[in-house]
């Protein structure tokens, strides 16, 4: 601290280190976003227990459903496994985009984003950024979770291919889905309010969902729900690319709907950033 | 109270007839909040004409509107109503060319509180277009005049008081700005580093910048900037020089205490034949006051000697210009809430007279 007492800020360092004899170009809208997604990989660093949240759940989950419920559910842990992971990957990777949502509020209500707003750049590289640096933090979940599955029995018939091009799958559907919570983080007040409504939405989503069992022992009316829900047909689409059995039709319902959310859900957010108060 | 016209042509961009040009020229502001079924007028109806290479405070308390302002002028917020141009370019449909001739500090543009202050230079410095070394250099030169060098490696959130304000401030002049608004740029710093902050601005305007500055400090304004507008309830309620401000409340004023209360009438008479205003008697039976007119020195100077020659003694004699609080008081009927303490410009904090209140 005493380092700074004699801090001064003397007026030739200051005009020297103000005055510009040549004012840079405007930079591009793709290095412009890359310099956010360097910002959010930064985040990352600084402050990685916000990965360390997201993973304590998946984490409970797995060992719990595998160890309490697999020999129940499948006859074995490792037959369950094989029929778990996939699902819990994509329940986590899914939590895991509401902290953009709620990034992009703090980033609001601590007054970071007004800052963003007022340079001179391509408006949507803020937010674009940002989502380009959370696919790297899904990434590090993913390898996380898939990590874990690995250690306790997990042994995908699809191999590194088939592992990889199902997280590729979850990372675009994730990327789209992300807009949907930026929407929530630019309309709510608080990033806490971003979390609690997020989780709302997205409880009933994955738990109503094939993700921890077969939907054949539901009841009627909750099966309608479970086959229409995106989260199953993207678990299956996963599961189907992780077990070497790839589900073309399930494949391209997800990539189809991943397109629809970005069209519809990236240009509303781009609306309410321009207008936010 | 402002010449400008609600009529005013929004192609209009030739600076007026006299004067240096405009850096920042706003007609008719209006913004309005919605909350409910409750609509705030949060600026409602604002004129400002500010000249280039000057500091303009914005002077009002909390919620009087100075930050929507501040946040139309910077294309933050979109007016409701009215037009506002920034070295001639208008606010909305010019909004990239504003935004690359102003920097912007307060407390709704910040800096990442994660982020090292070397990482947060370097991002705008990178979004600004500046690349690789000239970016690194644009960074450490800021980081240095601000004293910062030492806590570059920092996170912002682990930085004192004056050196987040310094951050924020290396932060809105990465680009060099021409136009800069500071949204209450000392609020919450200690006297040391509220003067370091006034030291930047003061060099940053001798070297040509305009400065937009919102504050409730009165001392702040009354230093820093050359022209006042004092905004109460999103409206302008007078505007002028510090100077003229003061003047508007009275020229000063005379207080004295006389060692004799008996003498008062007589004292009383000497004061009202020099300065020609009628004195105020006020409760405490030995004290005196009275209004200087604007041609009043001179009689100011003869108002001891006379009263020697009368044979009355003043222990107490004091002239004083009246403060902008007063200035604040007398417009509004109300004093400016939360006072910064007081700033040693004794004689000045008298109450204003009845009689000038009036006025």
């Amino acid at each position: 601290m005493t380092a700074y007492a004699d801090s001064e800020v003397t007026t030739t360092t200051l005009r020297q280190a103000v005055a510009l004899d040549e004012r840079p170009s405007r930079p591009s809208a793709l290095s412009t976003t890359l310099t956010f997604g360097w910002r959010a990989l930064l985040k990352i660093k600084h402050v990685p227990e916000q990965l360390f949240d997201v993973l304590v759940s998946p984490v409970i989950f797995t060992l719990m459903f595998t160890y309490l419920f697999g020999g129940a559910l499948a006859g074995s842990t490792t037959a369950y496994i094989q029929f778990l992971l996939p699902g819990i990957l994509v329940q986590t990777i899914i939590i895991v985009t509401v902290y953009t949502g709620y990034t992009l509020n703090t980033d609001i209500t601590k007054g970071v984003f007004d800052r963003f707003r007022s340079l001179p750049i391509w408006r949507p590289a803020p937010i674009v950024g940002a989502l380009m640096g959370d696919t790297v933090r899904y990434s590090i979940a993913s390898v996380m979770c898939i990590g874990l599955g690995l250690i306790i029995g997990f042994r995908p018939e699809g191999g590194v291919v088939g592992v990889l091009l199902g997280v590729l799958l979850l990372l675009v559907f994730a990327f789209s889905l992300s807009w949907i919570f930026t929407i929530l983080g630019l309309l709510l007040r608080t990033p806490n309010a971003v979390m609690g409504v997020s989780m709302m939405v997205l409880m009933p989503l994955t738990f109503a969902s094939n993700i921890f069992v077969d939907p054949s022992t539901m009841p009627s009316a909750l099966q309608r729900f479970v086959d229409v829900n995106p989260v199953s047909h993207l678990v299956t689409a996963v599961r189907g690319l992780m077990a070497g059995q790839p589900d073309g039709g399930e494949i391209v319902w997800v990539l189809v709907a991943a397109v629809v959310l970005t069209a519809i859900f990236g240009p509303i957010t781009m609306r309410l950033y321009r207008t936010r108060h | 109270m402002s010449d400008a016209t609600p009529a005013r042509s929004t192609n209009h961009t030739a600076p007026r007839t006299s004067g240096p040009p405009l850096a920042v020229e706003a007609s008719g502001l209006v913004k309005h909040f919605t909350s409910g079924k409750k609509v705030t007028k949060a600026v409602d109806g604002i004129d400002l004409a500010i000249p280039t290479g000057s500091v303009f405070g914005l002077l009002g308390p909390n919620g009087a509107g100075k930050t929507t302002v501040v946040r139309m002028l910077a294309t933050l917020l979109q007016p409701d109503g009215g037009s506002a141009r920034v070295l001639g370019h208008d606010v909305v449909r010019e909004a990239d060319a504003v935004r690359s001739a102003v920097g912007l500090t307060g407390q709704y543009a910040s800096v990442d509180e994660d982020l090292t202050g070397t990482e947060n230079l370097l991002m705008l410095a990178r979004l600004y277009g500046f690349t690789g070394g000239a970016a690194r250099r644009r960074v450490s030169g800021l980081l240095d005049a601000f004293s910062l060098s030492d806590a570059g490696g920092r996170q912002v959130k682990t930085y004192s008081g004056g050196m987040r304000r310094r951050i924020d401030l290396a932060a809105s002049l990465v680009l060099a700005p021409r136009v800069l608004f500071l949204d209450e740029p000392t609020t919450g710093l200690d006297p040391r580093s509220r003067n370091q902050v006034w030291d930047i601005v003061r060099v940053l305007v001798e070297d040509g910048a305009t400065v937009l500055l919102t504050t409730q400090y009165l001392e702040e304004a009354d230093q820093l900037a050359d022209r006042i507008a004092v905004i109460d309830h999103g409206k302008v309620i007078a505007e002028g020089t510090s100077t003229e401000l003061k003047r508007s409340v009275g020229q000063g004023a005379v207080s004295m205490r006389l060692a004799d209360a008996t003498q008062r009438a007589e004292a009383a008479a000497v004061v009202e034949r020099l300065l020609g205003t009628e004195p105020t008697l006020p409760t405490d039976p030995y004290a005196l006051s009275a209004r200087v007119p604007d041609d009043g020195a001179h009689a100011v100077a003869q108002i001891l000697p006379a009263l020697d020659e009368a044979g009355i003694a003043v222990p107490e004699f004091t002239l004083g210009q009246p403060s902008l609080d007063e200035v604040f008081l007398t417009i509004t009927g109300r004093p400016l809430p939360d006072e910064d303490g007081d700033d040693g410009d004794a004689g000045s904090r008298e109450p204003v007279h009845a009689e000038e209140v009036s006025r």
